[in-house]
């Protein structure tokens, strides 16, 4: 419909609109605009930067990582292997990279995840462990080490390679299912999503460790290496789905970047700006759970990288939402660095990844919550 | 008629606030709801908004269903201010009234010069121009709010639902917000539907007023027409004197004190 003409007779109205001094430029203080033709980008130079960094930081902890074994090999090697075909070349590319590589993926699916579910939760508490993805994967791979024991496989055939991260799959998405089922109440409100999430998990984790207590000893503590994450002996076929997963998420969710910027306001603002908010929250969360769901049937629940890396990736790029890219990128450096800790402090015992990742996040969460706590009171 | 509320029921849950209720708001009209807190007021507004759904009747935005409209389109014709909005930590002026273009914006077209255009001149208009890159969280109250205007103003709709724009603010500056309305409405041509706890200012701005009370429409029209003393008695409980205001010659309220509820 046309815009109706305004009431006031011709004398009255101005020669010029309203907006007298002829309105300055707009800078937006953090980003710069790319225009071609009618196609226009924002751009947040120091995110572009940070992300460059971070490119070259995991790289070398990939590297370093590939370093590490039973032939020991230089850096330089270590490229020459990939590069070209010298006497490591199978090593590397059968054995080590794909370790490296799934450690990389799987850092980086866990963040992404992390950050959507804060963003969408509006909460820098809130992680894929509260969606039920984690536990319900949790609960449904220690229901099948126990339950089917060493008869179905051991720890390294058909079962340990194919069934588990079907398992894991299956029970992370399970267990998203009934967190979202349960907080959806005529839409799906943050606060809400995140106490159902809690209880859920609560819940799952209590069934999880009573299949421990019942089962096999030799199965449990199985089962225990799998729950507190490993990178031990992945492969290609661990690096494919994740790989995928990232191929097919990563662009989606980038196409969402703006609404889920729009999500972090009230809920009558989100509205207000043409959001359709619950399709918007629902698609984002969809996402965080498929991300943490094949992270976590590649490489079992690595703790607090999804929750650390948005917030550590925030304060990097000096913005005050996680950064999708930059968060992710965060996150294949924290678990490819944490992974070699976890093979170099006590060589040459090799510590699952988790139990490096929780022996840092721990502190970390704490002192979040602290500040947390500091924000609510001041 | 550009906006119109038909027959409709409104509530929160089970809460009936809204039953049955009619309304049809002017093209190029400033309205104004007033009435008693808990009237429904809001409710109204948010509905018209389309944001809370009628659980009856329905709502038209220029003659179509506004549920039935996709809501991008609906926000590039029509914006809403919300009572007490709340922004994300760390937002700075700019970045919150560059968020009202998102209506105009898709992934291939995230800053074109039209939104840098009219967020400029939304900043200008609310007086906001040098702010820009200041923290949303240290300006005053009254900065604070014009920001928000400002973002409902770079939506570039012709409609704009306003809800206590001017909450918070000390009478000068609820005098320069409802100066902007009365600009937006003047000279753009906007058409404008605000709540207002102020009889005085509503009645001095508005074109029209529309009283509520318990849910129902009690009086609707020219300010003049609607502030009398017996629908202050209606709808407020409220003993008072109207006598024309010396400066603006629209109704003024002179409270002389609550009588008992009927």
């Amino acid at each position: 419909m046309k815009p109706p003409a305004p009431e006031t007779s011709p004398a009255e109205s101005p020669a010029t609109p309203a907006t007298s001094p002829a309105p300055a430029r707009v800078r937006l203080p953090h980003e710069r605009a790319l225009r071609v033709g009618p196609a226009s980008w924002l751009l947040r130079l120091r995110s572009v930067t940070v992300s460059l960094v971070l490119l070259a930081a995991v790289t070398l902890t990939m590297a370093l990582n590939i370093r590490i074994g039973d032939i020991p090999m230089t850096v330089a090697e270590v490229f020459q292997a990939i590069t070209g075909d010298g006497p490591n070349h199978f090593v590397v590319m059968e054995l080590r990279l794909p370790r490296a590589l799934t450690g990389a993926l799987v850092g980086a699916a866990l963040a992404l995840a992390g950050a959507i579910t804060q963003a969408v939760a509006r909460n820098p508490l809130a992680s894929p462990d509260i969606l039920g993805v984690t536990t319900g994967a949790g609960v449904a791979v220690v229901a099948v080490i126990v339950g089917a024991g060493s008869t179905a496989g051991g720890p390294s055939g058909d079962l340990a390679a194919f069934g588990i991260p079907l398992t894991a799959l299956a029970g992370g998405l399970a267990g998203a299912l009934t967190v979202y089922l349960l907080a959806w109440r005529r839409g799906l409100d943050g606060y809400r999503l995140v106490l159902v999430g809690i209880g859920v998990t609560a819940v799952f984790t209590n069934v999880k460790y009573w299949l421990l207590t019942i089962g096999d000893v030799n199965d449990s503590s199985r089962a225990m290496v799998w729950i507190s994450g490993s990178l031990n002996s992945r492969g290609w076929e661990h690096v494919h789905p994740t790989a995928l997963a990232l191929l097919v998420l990563v662009p989606l969710t980038l196409l969402g970047t703006r609404s889920l910027g729009a999500l972090r306001f009230g809920d009558d603002t989100v509205t207000g700006l043409g959001v359709r908010m619950n399709l918007a929250r629902g698609l984002m969360i969809l996402a965080a759970v498929l991300l943490a769901a094949v992270a976590t049937a590649s490489a079992g629940p690595i703790a607090f990288v999804a929750l650390a890396s948005p917030q550590i990736a925030l304060r990097l790029a000096g913005v005050a939402q996680p950064p999708l890219v930059v968060s992710a990128l965060t996150g294949a450096v924290l678990t490819t660095a944490a992974d070699l800790v976890a093979r170099t402090v006590f060589s040459p015992v090799e510590l699952p990844v988790g139990v490096v990742t929780a022996v840092f996040g721990a502190p970390y969460l704490i002192y979040l919550l602290i500040r947390a706590r500091k924000e609510a009171r001041s | 008629m550009r906006l119109q509320a038909v027959d409709v029921r409104l509530g929160y849950g089970d809460r009936v606030v809204v039953d049955g209720l009619d309304l049809g708001i002017e093209a190029g009209t400033v309205t104004t709801i007033i009435g008693p807190n808990g009237c429904g007021k809001s409710t109204l507004l948010r509905a018209l908004g389309r944001l809370l759904k009628p659980s009856g009747g329905e709502v038209l935005l220029d003659g179509k269903r506004i549920d039935r409209m996709p809501t991008k389109e609906v926000a590039r014709i029509l914006g809403v201010l919300p009572q007490a909005p709340t922004a994300p930590e760390g937002l700075t002026v700019a970045d919150l009234v560059a968020r009202g273009r998102h209506p105009h914006q898709t992934w291939y077209r995230q800053w074109s010069s039209d939104d840098e255009a009219a967020v400029g001149e939304a900043l200008s208009m609310t007086g906001l121009g040098d702010l820009g890159e200041r923290p949303l969280d240290e300006l005053s109250g009254g900065q604070r709010q014009r920001a928000w205007i400002s973002m409902a103003l770079a939506q570039g709709t012709d409609l704009l639902l306003l809800d206590e724009p001017t909450t918070f603010l000390d009478l000068a500056h609820q005098i320069e917000v409802l100066e902007l309305v009365r600009r937006l409405h003047g000279e753009l041509g906007r058409t404008v539907v605000m709540v207002l706890h102020d009889l005085n200012l509503a009645a001095r701005y508005a074109d029209r007023l529309v009283a509520m009370r318990a849910g129902k429409v009690v009086a609707a029209g020219t300010p003049s027409e609607v502030l009398t003393e017996s629908l202050l008695a209606e709808v407020f409980d409220l003993d008072a004197k109207v006598i024309e205001d010396p400066v603006a010659g629209t109704p003024l309220v002179v409270p002389i004190g609550t009588r008992p509820h009927a």
